[in-house]
């Protein structure tokens, strides 16, 4: 098989997110970037895949800025083949990412394509699902277990009632969920060896497609403070405090 | 525009680092995350780590780097800088018991890739850079470690045998390393007559004895004495009575790595205070806000940040291929004075908060003294530029 992991340069988990004064967005200046958490489960997955001898070429793609490069090289380093950066500067969208990873996918003609189930910038969970829906593939999203059998992808789904398991025909779009696996540390004689691994450079017009987003930010905000619980003395008063002053009851 | 002090904003932009030791701390940093910062409380208070950490230390290639490829090791494409993300990265846990204990080798195998025979670095050093044996090094005797030419443990030639006699102390690693890279006297008295001899630690004849420190407790530090023990003649690293040299010229790398962990540790300090100085409220308001308690953060940013400065200055000269002597000397003291200035003033920030066990900051302050003593003391350090400076 061959593999196609979509990667997103986001603000690193650890980094306290701040929100620029004019409200315009979040500040990233000097803020350091990592890849999506997801992602790099994505990337674990499709090197575990080729270690097990079920998948040949990894290929990783990201969109974003020059800098996205960085966590290409990393996806190298953990061990994927060859790397693609689709330059722009322009704040990526789900259905603009969806729709430039279609025109990829008919290019690069992978098997699978794994990716996050969702970025940790905006958490907006939905590139995979628009992705297949754009190539009319089958979907397994929130995957917990990925197998490979008899010419099908077996994905275990995490959903709200448990687990749910389905068989997908090739090609498929995966995405990953938390419990998949535990990414293996880029080793530094890995490092050394990524910087030797082809990378190209692309641009958006390459591929025909504009990333103009669609969406408009009115505002960003912080998210208002939590306050202090109260302890109650009686039923009573809690029925009370639910009824007058929650307003649930 | 603010940005808050914390371990990596008191860190100057380095303009010697590129992607590839960018992507090289962010394993090492990871590394520490998950491996090693959560159980460095139980590891010091139980005075041991698991041996099991130099495998997996081995396997991301923090064991190797610097190394020849041929044993193991990860050269290509690698410079200094690598190494002092590595030493910087460990740090930042907090504890320099760890670092001293896992990065052994550091010290202990360098002579014999310097001077030994091939059949000795092929038996040596795949297994200690694949983190499944343990070297530690051997200089300091009972009668005085600075001093390294009047060292008294003997080594006497007979047959195809040496016959090593003598005690060594202070052995970082002594414990539980497999070998032992022994500084012996071959020769007559001075520097000409010292030798290398790597002596596996359960040849007979070698007795250890663990040693309680003030600080480094998850690292094991020995005294170490040698009663005939008869070690084969090929176990002689280099040529015999040419030691000198191999144990000098492991001393400024050495002294580099140190200061980057000295100033690392420094930035913890930093780092720790300043979260501490603007969460607590004193007399109506955060720490932060009165004035002599925001003064001291920003005498230690001043003092981190040059120190940081003429570390990376450094550097960039031995990464050039030049060994500037003095001035690595002298930053090993800026380094050591700057992580004991910094721990005295977060110690005073945290106030109680600090001398209760379990946070960085209480155990850098316990062991500011091993990194102002150890591997040169500062008084040895400022001699030894006076000296390189013509007085």
């Amino acid at each position: 098989m061959k593999l196609l992991v979509p990667v997103k340069r986001v603000i690193d988990y650890n980094v306290k997110v701040r929100v620029k004064s004019d409200q315009s967005g979040v500040d990233l200046a000097n803020v350091k970037m990592s890849m999506n958490p997801f992602d790099e489960i994505a990337v674990e997955e499709a090197v575990r895949m080729k270690e097990a001898g079920t998948a040949q070429e990894i290929v990783v793609v990201s969109i974003g800025p020059e800098k996205a490069q960085d966590q290409i090289r990393q996806a190298l380093a953990m061990g994927a083949d060859r790397g693609l950066l689709v330059k722009t500067e322009a704040e990526t969208e789900p259905l603009g990412v969806a729709t430039l990873l279609k025109a990829i996918v008919e290019e690069e003609k992978p098997d699978l394509v794994i990716m996050g189930k969702q970025a940790i910038d905006d958490d907006c969970n939905q590139t995979g699902q628009m992705l297949a829906a754009l190539l009319g593939w089958p979907q397994g999203t929130f995957a917990s277990k990925i197998e490979k059998k008899d010419g099908e992808i077996h994905v275990t789904r995490e959903i709200d009632g448990g687990l749910q398991t389905v068989s997908l025909k090739l090609p498929a779009v995966v995405t990953t969920d938390l419990r998949l696996n535990e990414p293996r540390y880029a080793s530094l004689p890995n490092i050394m060896k990524a910087k030797k691994k082809p990378l190209d450079v692309k641009d958006p017009s390459d591929y025909g497609v504009d990333l103009k987003p669609r969406l408009e930010v009115l505002k960003v905000t912080e998210p208002p403070k939590r306050e202090g619980g109260v302890k109650v003395e009686t039923v009573a008063e809690l029925v009370d405090k639910l009824k007058n002053e929650a307003g649930v009851l | 525009m603010v940005r808050p002090l914390d371990f990596d904003s008191t860190r100057l932009p380095s303009p010697h680092t590129g992607e590839s030791h960018e992507a090289w701390r962010r394993t090492v940093r990871a590394f520490v995350d998950r491996e090693i910062a959560p159980y460095v409380n139980e590891w010091d208070e139980r005075g041991e780590f698991p041996r099991a950490l130099h495998r997996k230390a081995a396997e991301i290639g923090l064991i190797g780097l610097g190394y020849p490829e041929d044993y193991g090791g990860t050269s290509d494409g690698v410079d200094v800088f690598h190494s002092l993300i590595a030493s910087e990265e460990l740090a930042r846990a907090g504890a320099g018991g760890l670092i001293a204990g896992l990065m052994t080798h550091g010290i202990g195998l360098p002579p014999i890739l310097a001077l030994g025979p091939e059949a000795l670095k092929r038996r040596i050093a795949p297994p200690v850079l694949a983190g499944e044996k343990l070297i530690a090094l051997c200089v300091t005797e009972p009668s005085g470690g600075s001093d390294v030419a009047r060292l008294k443990t003997r080594a006497v030639r007979r047959g195809d045998v040496y016959i090593v006699n003598g005690e060594k102390t202070y052995i970082t690693t002594g414990m539980r390393a497999d070998y032992l890279t022994v500084a012996v006297r071959t020769g007559g008295d001075g520097a000409g007559g010292l030798s290398f001899l790597l002596i596996e630690a359960d040849r007979k004849g070698v007795s250890r004895a663990p040693l309680p420190k003030m600080g480094w407790w998850m690292s094991d530090t020995a005294s170490i004495r040698f009663d005939d023990v008869e070690v084969p003649a090929e176990n002689l690293i280099g040529a015999e009575n040419q030691g000198f040299a191999g144990i000098v010229a492991n001393f400024n790398m050495e002294r580099l790595s140190m200061a980057a962990q000295a100033i690392a540790f420094a930035r913890v300090c930093l780092a720790d205070a300043a979260d501490w100085a603007l969460a607590r409220e004193t007399f109506g308001k955060p720490l932060a806000k009165h004035q002599v308690i925001r003064h001291k953060l920003a005498e230690m940013l001043r003092s981190v940040l040059a120190a940081q400065a003429f570390l990376d200055h450094c550097a960039w000269r031995v990464k050039n291929g030049v060994t500037p002597v003095a001035a690595l000397a002298l930053l090993k003291t800026q380094a050591s004075r700057t992580m004991e200035f910094c721990a005295r003033e977060a110690m005073q920030i945290l106030g109680g908060a600090g001398f209760i066990r379990g946070c960085r900051v209480e155990r850098i302050y316990r062991e500011v003294r091993v990194m102002a003593i150890g591997g040169g003391s500062e008084e040895i350090m400022l001699d030894l530029a006076a000296r390189q400076s013509g007085l």
